[in-house]
């Protein structure tokens, strides 16, 4: 029996994956939906004095774009697992690690882009001064890569459960403690017109590590919660 | 086979296991008492007041060593899932899920011994310091391998995923130390080194120390206390588990 080339198998899985959520293009809005919502309830919470919003709306806006990734984290191989492709996967003869970032690449490109694009939207919701607004993107567009990665190695351990969401939150928010700090760091020193290169650069040098290792983990603990 | 080897073999199977850990566990936890006993007098009755914090410091007698054994505890948790991810040792295993409880509970001593100790000397309970924010992130960690163990039916498959996390906790508490000291910072730098003389009196250096070897000891009794409890659940099956567990003559009928 001859198998197809790596290659082709990682493009099938792109394909396929690709294919499978412009047949749903609803839910991809979902997590767009979700950070709005949040976004819109801190002004009601805290009152809608500009210069106080301002002053934590990048935050606010990370925090927002975080918890919805976390909940949208539980798609990547729920529907895989449930019926069966996720096992055909793992014991195809194609090395796992390849395949699986290539299901991690299109399920940041669903989840995560739209929230990116979505962001210079929130940003103003809460009156993120627009010299910010270049800052916020780059670091978004460096951690959301970074967050998917993550999510995905401990997705990967709970795979098999049922109601999984709550522990799925415990394990991802250690990990995801560093990136937070840095990403919001480097909003934080542009709005105070202080240097921000340098968190920039460790959030560019962590997502260089995860894109190397992260498949890889994904990939051991895949193989632990199937088995 | 050389005696070295031999033993860690026969240590390594569950039987004996159970039964060295069964014979060391009662002395272990009489001999932490004793030290702490010792070390407690030596600190809270012996020891001069502080010059600076008077009577309030002496709660580092238990704070330091709670703290320490955080680390060395998540440390024994990482190196025998290392070993039962990579050899699968089913002991390595057990050990593994036995100490994240007792590093949980050293974890959360410390926090609450650093926020009693931080509300008169810095004015509040909680402040977002790099060490607290780390520990309290340690303590997620544990948290997260209790849960994960707990969340998967078959014993021996949580025990491996659980293992797996600890190990990525490992790679991510130098991380999330070095990130929330970059961060922010307020809480002092350590006083007592391995190497070079240590920035404290001697009359508090020895209670301290003593309460440190007493808490490890304490760690080993509670982890073989733990682990024998959860190695008779996982070989509930097998005849020297029954034996042991059930009444005699109730084993062969």
């Amino acid at each position: 029996m001859r198998y197809g080339t790596t290659a082709s198998a990682c493009a099938a899985v792109i394909r396929r994956d690709l294919l499978l959520t412009w047949r749903r293009r609803g839910d991809a809005l979902n997590p767009v939906l979700f950070a709005l919502i949040v976004v819109v309830l801190f002004p009601l919470a805290l009152g809608p004095e500009p210069n106080q919003l301002a002053r934590i709306a990048a935050g606010i806006v990370f925090v927002a774009i975080l918890i919805a990734g976390l909940l949208a984290l539980d798609t990547l191989f729920r529907a895989d697992y449930d019926d069966g492709t996720l096992e055909q996967l793992v014991l195809s003869p194609h090395p796992l690690p390849l395949l699986l970032a290539g299901k991690i690449f299109v399920h940041w490109l669903t989840t995560a882009v739209p929230l990116i694009l979505a962001a210079p939207l929130l940003a103003g919701m809460l009156f993120l001064p627009r010299s910010v607004l270049p800052v916020l993107l780059c670091a978004l567009a460096l951690a959301t890569p970074l967050l998917s990665l993550l999510g995905a190695v401990c997705v990967a351990l709970t795979v098999g459960m049922r109601r999984s969401g709550m522990l799925l939150a415990l394990l991802v928010l250690p990990l995801y403690v560093p990136v937070l700090i840095f990403a919001a760091g480097a909003c934080e020193a542009a709005q105070a017109g202080l240097p921000f290169i340098a968190p920039l650069l460790w959030l560019g040098a962590a997502l260089a590590m995860a894109l190397v290792l992260a498949p890889l983990a994904c990939a051991a603990a895949l193989r632990i919660s199937i088995s | 086979m050389n005696t070295l080897t031999l033993w860690f073999h026969k240590f390594g199977s569950p039987p004996t296991f159970y039964r060295v850990s069964g014979l060391l566990t009662p002395w272990l936890y009489a001999a932490a008492l004793v030290f702490a006993a010792i070390g407690l007098y030596g600190g809270l009755v012996l020891a001069p007041p502080d010059y600076q914090q008077s009577d309030a410091y002496r709660i580092i007698f238990v704070h330091v060593p709670c703290a320490w054994m955080s680390l060395f505890a998540y440390f024994f948790m990482a190196v025998n899932a290392f070993i039962a991810l990579v050899w699968r040792i089913k002991i390595s295993e057990t050990l593994a899920m036995a100490s994240a409880p007792v590093g949980a509970a050293f974890t959360a001593i410390t926090l609450a011994t650093g926020a009693i100790w931080g509300k008169p000397m810095w004015g509040t309970w909680w402040t977002w310091d790099a060490r607290l924010t780390s520990e309290l992130v340690l303590l997620f960690l544990y948290l997260g391998v209790i849960g994960l163990y707990h969340a998967i039916e078959d014993r021996r498959q949580a025990a491996r995923a659980a293992a797996f996390l600890a190990l990525i906790g490992v790679v991510n508490v130098p991380i999330v130390h070095f990130s929330v000291k970059w961060w922010n910072t307020l809480h002092q730098g350590s006083t007592v080194r391995l190497f070079g003389p240590s920035a404290i009196d001697s009359s508090m250096l020895w209670p301290l120390l003593l309460l440190a070897l007493a808490t490890h000891i304490w760690f080993f009794a509670s982890l073989f206390a733990r682990a024998r409890v959860s190695l008779l659940e996982l070989e509930s099956g097998k005849d020297w588990a029954r034996a042991d567990a059930l009444p005699t003559g109730a084993a062969h009928e």
